[in-house]
């Protein structure tokens, strides 16, 4: 059994017990790669299928080749795809591409607001009709209890504080200072109404086993991630207007891995396209306790 | 591999973590000077917590470390070193990390000696699993290197841990702060010539003798999507222990059915006619059985588990709120959770003197007890010396993982008589070879057991009569079961006697009667004056 056997198996472990546990799941797709890989793991818990929605926080100012890869997977993979987006903040163009607020607040409204709204219900969500191939507002608006998400511990300091299951109050707050114990492969599948917990079973993955597990499993991927010629890549995904490629000419999977073991990202944080993690000195602690991802 | 550190607060556990990082070379270039030069500028000493503190601020510079873990490399081999940060969450952070640990590093300070939670600790250790244990006595500096110093606490600790059943792999005296026997090379002491720190960790095994015990696996679900047209049933978990193969007889506890192992199925993976612990799978079967997550599977010519709702248990409690009898709990098992009573507190153990308390009322918080637990059902488990997986659970208070324990003892119920019965009747059952289903379409009809029930007089059996009556106009195959017909037949040896016994052996032999109509696709009419199984 290798690292990576052990990595997939803790996770099949994990979803398997989220979907036996929350009466309505879903799990976040942001379309990058551990969520990608998250999906992946799911198909491999379920024997194919994906039997709980997967939801999309659309800011609109993402880079469209991700919405067409979105799309394309949800329909070659049979997704129950669900969309949700802050209307109110983009129809009265608050946002930062149209100048009127900083990074931070975009943030805010775009994904943060959006997600737990989203979540809970309260805003509409958008389901895409297989049959039409169009979005429709989805009938469902019964708040999601169980979320999956694919957050890794070694991403970014406060992600290092989770668990595999932890709640989040009904105001999707944490508290990081009482985490639930957690030991042999007994999670917190209990929760008080109006609450939900969040499900974590990339937590122990590193951005390298990530890529590993993408050449071991043969995922396809948003092609944005690789060199096409300029000596530039994508290394962590984001809105078109707030994140920048990397200098690198990693062309294909196996070119990351190597950059990755080699060292040479080694001082380079991976969101470091990011500009949003920048404006906020203290990290995304605070984001992240109002619910963004 | 994962690693766990414990030990007395300000023992040593952030000295002898950064010494390792340092002693091999796994800190980012020029971080442990910039570190000591702050202190120098803040005019304090410099101490190995604030270079953890300072990683741990700085963690997105490169993976060494994050706040519960550690990362570095020694030429053997990768280590995460899992800290249990927060001091009066330490022992829920403990738990957490020590549950997912191979391996321990429990520090005693030389001149401190051994105190209370270097016991407490210890027993932690050893209820949570983890045998093998490298303890360190640390700031032997302090002591001037005195041998006898150190003889001492190794005797006297020896002695505590062979109370809990813990033969510690080795004792290594240490100084963090001067680095002597962290790595090889330095050592002050010329009168150990043992292993250091980093030998000790390359020197634990991965235990891999999980796939040569008995085969478990708690079912996690059985899944059928059918919304694309797929047909299989499929029955998931992960593998706890033991291995299976196609063709293998399996049984599932509680309920004691059996099948064969039909195929496994995968997604995006080579065809497999096995597996085996600990990988998650999923497998189909010959005959389509009834059950549910929460049993466990078995191999059938291999032991089986034991299954009850009264067991004797040792547990550590957590919670806020400490444990009563008064309340009810869940139990969570494997994939299985039951409500539960605190039936009996047989002690509470003190874990850091491993003195007794028999009079207490109630398991408080940090407190560790030996329990008997009531279940409002039966549930399968081994006993922890068959099994440490399939012998460990939780205790769920509200909404809140709030305690853990492991089985010791499976203690008789009210049910096992009949239950064992049950299983043996399953067990030897002669399978017909005309599939449920078919007869089900023949008759075109469900078999089933409609039950009508009430206080005594008020017209059940005229009720079933006619139910009986107009069924069979309808068409079906129906048969009003009425108690004569089995009171002065089958139970005609126990009829007339009065006792609890033969009240639940008129209805254990009614039950048998209805089994066998059932299998054979009948509809069936009971009456019963009240429900009491
Ligand atoms: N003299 C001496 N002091 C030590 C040694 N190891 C740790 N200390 C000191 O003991 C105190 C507690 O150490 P620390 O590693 O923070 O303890 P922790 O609470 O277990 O993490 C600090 O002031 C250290 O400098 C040692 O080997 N010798």
């Amino acid at each position: 059994m290798d690292h990576l056997d052990r990595l997939e198996n803790i996770g099949i472990h994990i979803l398997r017990e989220a979907y036996a546990s929350f009466k309505n799941l879903c799990m976040l797709w942001s379309i990058g790669k551990d969520s990608t890989v998250l999906l992946w793991l799911a198909r491999k818990a379920f024997f194919g299928h994906v039997p709980f929605p997967l939801v999309h926080i659309d800011t609109n100012f993402k880079i469209p080749e991700m919405i067409t890869y979105r799309d394309r997977l949800a329909v070659d993979w049979k997704l129950t795809m669900v969309v949700g987006e802050n209307r109110t903040a983009l129809q009265n163009r608050e946002t930062f591409p149209d100048g009127n607020v900083d990074r931070l607040t975009c943030c805010k409204k775009l994904k943060t607001e959006a997600l737990v709204n989203t979540l809970n219900g309260s805003w509409k969500r958008y389901r895409l009709n297989h049959n039409t191939g169009s979005y429709e507002v989805d009938k469902n608006t019964e708040p999601y209890t169980g979320v999956i998400v694919g957050a890794r511990a070694d991403e970014e300091g406060s992600r290092s504080k989770e668990r595999y299951f932890s709640p989040r109050d009904n105001r999707s707050e944490w508290d990081i200072g009482d985490q639930p114990p957690e030991f042999w492969n007994q999670f917190k599948t209990d929760f008080a109404p109006g609450t939900h917990v969040r499900v974590h079973p990339l937590l122990d993955w590193t951005e390298l086993n990530i890529w590993e597990y993408i050449e071991r499993e043969n995922i396809p991927t948003v092609s944005l991630y690789y060199d096409h010629g300029d000596g530039k890549r994508y290394r962590s995904l984001g809105c078109g207007p707030c994140t920048n490629p990397i200098d690198s000419t990693s062309k294909n999977v196996r070119d990351i891995i190597n950059e990755l073991k080699s060292g040479r990202l080694k001082n380079i944080a991976e969101r470091s396209g990011r500009a949003q993690d920048k404006d906020d000195g203290g990290g995304l602690e605070t984001l992240r306790r109002e619910g963004y991802m | 591999m994962d690693i766990v550190i414990v030990g007395h607060v300000d023992h040593g556990k952030s000295t002898v973590i950064g010494r390792l990082l340092a002693d091999t070379g796994s800190l980012p270039e020029g971080k442990l000077e910039q570190v000591r030069e702050n202190c120098e500028r803040n005019s304090k000493p410099f101490e190995y917590a604030f270079l953890i503190d300072a990683l741990k601020d700085e963690q997105s510079q490169g993976i060494t470390i994050d706040s519960a873990r550690v990362f570095f490399k020694s030429s053997k081999r990768d280590y995460i070193i899992i800290d249990a940060p927060g001091h009066i969450e330490f022992l829920k952070n403990m738990v957490s990390g020590a549950a997912r640990a191979e391996a321990a590093l429990l520090v005693i300070d030389a001149e401190e000696g051994v105190r209370e939670n270097s016991k407490r600790h210890g027993y932690m250790l050893s209820m949570l699993g983890v045998k093998q244990i490298a303890v360190i006595v640390n700031k032997m500096d302090l002591v001037g290197y005195d041998e006898k110093t150190y003889n001492t606490i190794v005797s006297q600790y020896t002695k505590f841990l062979k109370e809990i059943d813990i033969v510690p792999r080795l004792f290594v005296p240490v100084s963090g702060i001067n680095g002597d026997n962290i790595t090889s090379g330095i050592n002050a002491m010329k009168w150990y010539s043992g292993k250091s720190v980093l030998d000790a960790l390359d020197d634990f095994t991965v235990e891999k003798d999980d796939a040569n015990k008995p085969f478990r696996m708690p079912v996690q679900d059985v899944y059928k999507f059918t919304r694309f047209g797929d047909s299989r049933r499929i029955v998931a978990g992960t593998i706890q222990t033991g291995s299976f193969s196609v063709g293998d007889e399996i049984m599932f506890y509680p309920s004691g059915k059996k099948s064969r192992v039909k195929s496994i199925e995968g997604f995006n993976m080579d065809e497999l006619q096995g597996q085996s612990a600990p990988y998650p799978v999923g497998f189909t079967l010959e005959e389509q059985i009834y059950i549910t997550r929460g049993e466990i599977a078995v191999k059938a010519r291999e032991k089986s588990p034991g299954v009850s709702s009264r067991i004797r248990v040792s547990l550590f409690w957590l919670g806020k709120s400490p444990m009563v009898k008064q309340k009810s709990y869940f139990l969570k098992l494997g994939s299985t959770r039951v409500q539960v009573r605190l039936e009996q507190i047989h002690r509470v153990i003190d874990a850091s003197d491993l003195s007794y308390n028999n009079k207490k009322e109630s398991v408080d918080r940090h407190d560790v007890a030996e329990c008997t637990l009531k279940c409002s059902k039966a549930l399968a488990f081994d006993p922890v010396e068959d099994n440490t997986f399939t012998s460990r659970f939780v205790i769920v208070d509200e909404y809140e993982i709030s305690g853990g324990g492991i089985i010791q003892q499976k203690l008789d119920d009210s049910q096992a008589w009949v239950r064992d019965k049950v299983y043996v009747r399953d067990y030897k059952w002669e399978k017909s070879l005309i599939p449920a289903e078919r007869r089900a379409e023949r008759y075109t009809q469900k078999s089933s057991l409609i039950l009508i029930s009430g206080r005594k007089n008020k017209g059940k059996k005229s009720i079933a009569r006619s139910l009986e009556k107009k069924l069979f106009d309808d068409g079906r195959v129906v048969y009003f079961l009425g108690i004569g017909n089995i009171l002065y037949g089958i139970d005609a040896d126990i009829k007339g006697e009065k006792g609890k016994d033969e009240r639940s052996e008129h209805i254990r032999r009614l039950a048998e009667v209805a089994h066998i109509m059932m299998e054979a696709g009948v509809i069936l009419i009971v009456t019963a004056v009240e429900l009491m199984q």
